[in-house]
């Protein structure tokens, strides 16, 4: 089989914090990987590093071949995301965003046209689709950030958190959408959850990351067996520890911290 | 080219979704035509320096481009911030490409914004002195609109959040405007003001505005337009680099 992502000795340091510790996987052509991990393991820190949105402190990235430190703007053909956070402009309708997205990553006319409108179908955002995201729900939302990521059919997909926040319903109806597009365009799908259901049911591999390093790389199956556990969940947790992880600031705690400094208190 | 027009289309629409920014940003410069232009006009008049008010109109409209170019290029803070910027740094496009269209955009929307205002001072009462020069301030408008968007990028790849939004506001574009050309002229200064306004890139905006508006330039017309055509070029590169240093 190919190896379409190769992680060699990745490590990334946040001041004395390593977030990311010495780090080394591969990721077949073709695979959906569950990438799953408790919070503040490390997760979004590498899937930033893999796409191109943080430099590493050490290691080498390859994506299809292609070097992602030394040559970021070909590494960036190769792969779409769909991020864990809002990333929609919200001063722009739906098909905006969309149209934007689909120009940037240079979708031709005719087929931007056709895709957009069959993925907003397909998450039921096409009535809505002249409205200002700012109107949208949470759901709503991320239903469209999923439907733009699926846009350019990339060779990688990463999904980080994709279904968080959505009806189970709308999870099934998304990831076999995923699951199609994986098995008819052969797109490696890459992704985190905290739904370990929907890792034991879509992923063919699963990988566990916890205090920043890979503690474990198997089918499910595997992991089970090696755990001798009969659920994917209770693999999890006897891998993991059932302690509850401190969280990095986010982007908001940050925002209060630097009040309170200019503030003085 | 696609990305380029992409992001100059998307400040764009945002721009002419707001009417709020197009009104409010109309205040200030109108504000300082009134109470400067018809206040101190008599003053100035008396002092043997013509009409103040056709004096001072390239100023304010240099004015309105200066914070909404700046404005617009700030902004970027605000895409890292709602997240919006993540979505634009993992396409496969170059940082040179997004700062261009970004520049381009911001600048068209800084650049309208400031003939709305000469739009105003024409109506209001200043004459053009010579309708073949007239493309020429049109044109300095421009370029001053250029640098402003690319400088507020630049400024932006500096910062982690608004917080330092004032600073820049009191420290970067109030200095750069009141110690311009825009609201006195430049002949007789004392030798530190001299010095100041020479260094200052909106100088030679407001100058090159001026003379091919009014004919009332201190340097000649192609000295302005030329620093002020290398000084757009020289941020743009600066800020193409500092942008491909961000991380999100």
């Amino acid at each position: 089989m190919d190896k379409i992502i190769e992680v060699k000795n990745l490590i990334k340091k946040f001041k004395d914090f390593k977030a990311v510790d010495d780090v080394t996987f591969e990721v077949e052509k073709g695979d959906i990987f569950a990438f799953l991990g408790p919070n503040g393991a490390g997760k979004t820190t590498t899937i930033k590093m893999l796409t191109t949105l943080l430099k590493p402190t050490a290691g080498e990235i390859l994506l299809d071949n292609i070097n992602v430190i030394k040559h970021p703007e070909n590494a960036r053909k190769n792969f779409g995301i769909v991020f864990q956070d809002q990333s929609l402009d919200d001063e722009l309708t739906a098909l905006e965003n969309m149209e934007f997205h689909a120009v940037l990553y240079g979708v031709g006319k005719n087929l931007r046209e056709k895709r957009i409108e069959e993925l907003l179908n397909y998450v039921e955002l096409w009535d809505r689709r002249k409205s200002l995201v700012k109107t949208f729900s949470g759901g709503m939302k991320r239903r469209l950030e999923i439907a733009r990521g699926l846009l350019h059919h990339p060779k990688i997909l990463f999904l980080d958190e994709p279904t968080s926040g959505l009806d189970p319903q709308t999870r099934n109806y998304i990831w076999d959408y995923i699951a199609k597009l994986n098995k008819k365009e052969d797109i490696t799908v890459f992704f985190t959850t905290h739904y370990i259901e929907e890792a034991e049911k879509y992923s063919k591999t699963i990988a566990i990351m916890d205090h920043g390093k890979i503690i474990a790389k198997e089918s499910p199956q595997k992991l089970k067996e090696q755990t001798k556990t009969d659920s994917l969940e209770a693999a999890f947790l006897a891998l993991t520890g059932n302690n509850i992880r401190d969280e990095d600031a986010n982007g908001i705690d940050q925002l209060r911290n630097h009040r309170k400094m200019w503030r003085g208190h | 080219m696609n990305a380029v027009y992409i992001l100059w289309k998307r400040e764009l629409l945002r721009y002419f979704r707001s009417r709020a920014r197009l009104a409010g940003s109309l205040g200030q410069p109108l504000l300082f035509l009134v109470a400067l232009g018809f206040g101190l006009g008599p003053v100035f008049q008396k002092a043997g320096q013509g009409n103040y008010f056709e004096f001072l109109a390239p100023g304010v409209v240099s004015m309105g481009i200066l914070f909404t170019g700046i404005f617009a290029g700030i902004q970027v803070i605000w895409d890292r911030q709602f997240g919006f910027l993540k979505e634009t740094l993992v396409a496969p496009v170059t940082r040179f490409e997004i700062v261009l269209g970004k520049t381009l955009g911001g600048a068209t929307v800084a650049f309208l914004q400031g003939l709305i205002v000469l739009i105003l001072t024409l109506l209001i009462g200043v004459k053009v002195h010579s309708w073949t020069l007239f493309p020429f301030a049109l044109v300095a408008m421009f370029l001053i609109a250029v640098f402003f968007t690319a400088l507020g990028i630049t400024i932006a790849s500096l910062f982690e959040d608004m917080q330092g939004f004032q600073l820049v506001m009191n420290f970067v574009v109030q200095p750069t405007f009141f110690l311009s050309g825009a609201l006195f002229p430049l002949t007789g200064l004392p030798n530190f003001l001299k010095i100041i306004t020479e260094v200052d890139p909106l100088t030679y905006g407001v100058d090159a505005v001026r003379g091919a508006l009014i004919n009332q330039g201190h340097f000649p017309l192609s000295t302005d337009i030329g620093v002020m055509f290398i000084l757009s070029i020289v941020v743009l590169v600066i800020g193409s680099y500092l942008f491909s240093k961000v991380e999100v």
